[in-house]
């Protein structure tokens, strides 16, 4: 069965442990800064909204590089940069819709998310279940199962 | 080890930014953050300084578990000589700007003399210098943070800043960061505004800041933190849902809830304000005050509220900047907005929050002046014509107005901003000031909880209700339940709280944590991130030598054992209603018990016993 990531916004409240996490899985540092998953807070709207890379099946990110840097593993789905055959053009931030794969100065090469080889830290630490790693089949499960819980199954009054 | 090891001392005067290392014989005596920084700051200035002179230092500062996974691991505090005590001042805050300072490489930053011009501090990592802030002056906070974002082309600055009552003088002004969290109370924006200093904004990215000393062995301590917190009720499920705003309706049904000036015990539109009201859609709109709840740095309770007024309310009609989600109400605003001087509307005490927030000072003290304002008032001592207008108990439109004048700094909105005692002796009444060395109450009557009375009346930085929260085992049983009127007990219970609240002050934690956890939980976070062995008792040893080290410097700066005392409407006046009526505080029987468990004299001074065994 291959998984998600899956993201409730509704249920993040802004804590950034999962960008504590994602920063210690890659860098041992708690550093937020370096975080492949960033928590944006719309601050008028009241909304903390966790964005990370969606794994994309046809993936602009891997069909851009001039390099073949990015790679898929089969097993769980993810695009995997290659930093020794990362060239650091950036081709691929450029390609992505979504901004979600980055260049790092520091390094000279570009960082995406890589589901942590199947077991993700951000969802692990995650306190209030807004990032889960679900059947990709079955992301609409959760939010399918909230509306069912809506329904008013009882009989109508006269 | 924990703590970066770096210190960045600022000369205001100079203009100049130098990098020392971090003492860490004294991170080993005093740990980190609110006890480390007065260390430094008891060692480097005179305790008798003016509060607001270029001599009086001020310190931002972070503790070993900020910038960490720990819950709510992301803490810092302010900590100076306090222009509305003329004592020791610690202001903590949430938010992210303290995780941010630890990942830019820094423990703390000590600010020393006034700069001649106003300045902002810019810190991007390793590198800080001082650039000019006249563009800034003048400015609120909310623009402040969004000019410096902007300008340095970077959303992902923090920035803590002073508002226009920081600039102004107000002595409460606080230090606000991430436009909703604060270093409140004691008028450490004050001191900030003295200095010319308009804002630090602070960019940290390094990976290599601070290493924990046993990442496994924390890892394990943390997580079985965090799980006794989801599995508390009141961190687990209280204070995620209604804030510390859970506490109105019990604290008002309790007695304890002190209401137009001390008057009264109970307030009868309790529940208009409070935690469930925030919840319940408004018959205007349809919608509710509370938008959401949301986390500080690293913090898997998130009790913080957020809000969204609304937009057809008489105070911000035509005002759209205030249409917008943003810090709501917590427990102690609510009241002191509220309760403290008879207004029941939540949408006015929500907008008197957001200017509290926007121009940077505290709602507690404010709040708590305009109640006394209101006594002088009823009492004809205040007139409409010195006010400006009418100003009777439950005036909404009075609350809301001078918070809007306490902000600008104009009108009688100028005399406010000195605080309750001193507008009370300007007018002849010192009694009907509801404060402990100069600092007003919060939001627990001292008649109605002896033990919080009693942690008032010898809090360090006046009264304060986070120096020793006796409301726990008065009023929820944790550790044990007391009766809120007896006394047995509870110098000893008190100095216990005292002690191992100066410990989590000074660890990078929130203090809300100790709903759930003991220092057995919080002990084996400590030691996995700090190298060297860091038993409870050793732990306590350091909360017994900040609290002492705190009463010398207040002792050095002239206060003395008759500071540590109560309004006499506290003592003489009995408790009109509810379940506590009748009641006065007992302090007179309470506090010579609490200065012998402390190892103290009769006159309130440690003796040198004391001191020898703690080192101070």
């Amino acid at each position: 069965m291959q998984k998600s990531l899956h993201i409730d916004p509704n249920k993040c409240t802004g804590c950034l442990q999962c960008e504590m996490a994602c920063s210690w899985e890659k860098y041992q540092s708690f550093t937020t800064a370096k975080s492949r998953i960033k928590v944006f807070s719309f601050h008028h709207e009241g909304r903390f909204v966790p964005y990370t890379c969606t794994q994309c099946d046809e993936a602009w990110c891997m069909i851009a590089c001039p390099v073949d840097a990015i790679q898929l593993d089969p097993v769980t789905g993810a695009k995997i940069v290659l930093e020794p055959t990362c060239v650091g053009c950036k081709v691929c931030t450029i390609a992505c819709p979504f901004g979600t794969i980055n260049y790092v100065a520091q390094t000279g090469k570009v960082q995406k998310c890589d589901l942590c080889d199947g077991a993700p830290a951000c969802a692990k630490a995650c306190p209030t279940a807004a990032i889960t790693y679900v059947d990709s089949d079955w992301t609409g499960l959760e939010k399918m199962r909230q509306w069912a819980g809506k329904t008013d199954t009882n009989p109508a009054t006269v | 080890m924990a703590w970066t090891k770096n210190v960045l001392r600022v000369n205001l005067e100079a203009g100049t930014c130098t990098t020392e290392p971090l003492n860490m014989q004294w991170a080993q005596d005093y740990l980190g953050q609110r006890g480390l920084a007065t260390k430094y700051l008891v060692a480097e200035t005179d305790p008798k300084v003016d509060p607001l002179s270029p001599k009086n230092k001020m310190i931002f500062v972070t503790g070993p578990l900020t910038g960490t996974m720990a819950a709510t691991g992301g803490r810092y505090s302010v900590v100076t000589k306090g222009p509305l005590t003329g004592a020791i001042a610690c202001s903590n805050s949430g938010g992210y700007f303290g995780a941010e300072l630890k990942f830019a490489g820094w423990d703390m930053v000590i600010f020393e003399g006034a700069s001649p011009k106003p300045v902002y501090l810019l810190i991007i990592d390793g590198q800080a210098e001082l650039l000019d802030a006249s563009h800034l002056w003048g400015k609120t906070v909310w623009e402040t943070e969004e000019i410096i974002k902007k300008l340095h082309q970077d959303p992902q600055i923090r920035v803590a800043s002073i508002g226009r009552a920081g600039e102004n003088g107000v002595l409460y002004a606080g230090i606000v960061n991430d436009l909703h969290r604060a270093a409140g109370r004691s008028g450490v924006g004050a001191v900030m505004g003295s200095k010319n200093l308009k804002a630090v904004a602070v960019r940290g990215t390094r990976t290599d800041a601070y290493k924990l000393a046993n990442p496994e062995a924390f890892f394990a301590a943390t997580e079985a933190g965090k799980k006794v917190l989801a599995a508390n009720g009141v961190t687990g499920q209280g204070l995620p849902t209604y804030g510390t705003q859970v506490l109105m309706n019990v604290i008002n049904e309790l007695g304890a809830l002190p209401t137009r000036n001390h008057r009264d015990v109970q307030f009868e539109g309790a529940m208009a304000i409070g935690g469930e009201a925030m919840h319940e859609k408004r018959p205007t709109d349809g919608k509710a005050n509370l938008v959401t709840n949301g986390a500080c740095f690293g913090c898997t309770i998130a009790c913080g509220r957020i809000s969204r007024m609304d937009p057809n309310h008489f105070s911000v009609k035509d005002k759209p900047q205030y249409h917008g989600a943003s810090g709501g109400v917590e427990y102690e605003a609510a009241w002191a907005l509220g309760a403290a001087n008879g207004v029941s509307d939540l949408e006015a005490l929500t907008y008197a929050n957001f200017l509290c927030n926007e121009d940077g000072f505290d709602p507690i003290s404010f709040g708590a002046t305009v109640g006394a304002a209101m006594e002088l008032y009823d009492l004809g001592i205040l007139t409409k014509e010195q006010i400006g207008f009418e100003l009777p108990f439950g005036s909404t439109e009075g609350m809301v107005k001078l918070a809007e004048l306490t902000a600008k700094g104009e009108g009688f909105g100028k005399e406010i901003g000195l605080g309750s005692k001193r507008l009370c002796a300007k007018y002849g009444k010192p009694e009907l000031s509801m404060t402990v060395k100069g600092q007003e109450f919060p939001a627990y009557d001292g008649r109605g909880l002896q033990g919080m009375g009693l942690a008032y009346a010898t809090s360090n930085r006046g009264a304060c209700h986070l120096r020793g929260y006796m409301v726990s085992p008065e009023v929820l049983g944790i550790p044990v339940k007391m009766e809120p009127q007896a006394t047995e007990g509870k110098p000893a219970m008190l100095k216990a709280f005292q002690d191992l609240t100066a410990v989590v002050d000074s660890s990078g934690l929130c203090l809300f944590t100790t709903f759930a956890w003991g220092l057995a939980d919080i002990q084996p976070q400590i030691q996995a991130a700090c190298e060297g062995d860091w038993s409870e008792d050793r732990l306590l040893l350091i909360g017994e030598r900040i609290w002492n080290m705190e009463r010398e410097f207040n002792l050095a700066a002239g206060l003395t054992c008759k500071d540590d005392n109560l309004p006499p409407r506290l003592m003489k006046e009995p408790a009109k209603t509810g379940p506590q009526k009748g009641a006065v505080s007992k302090l007179d029987i309470m506090l010579p018990e609490y200065y012998q468990v402390r190892g103290w004299t009769t006159e309130g001074v440690p003796t040198p016993e004391t001191r020898t065994r703690l080192g101070v």
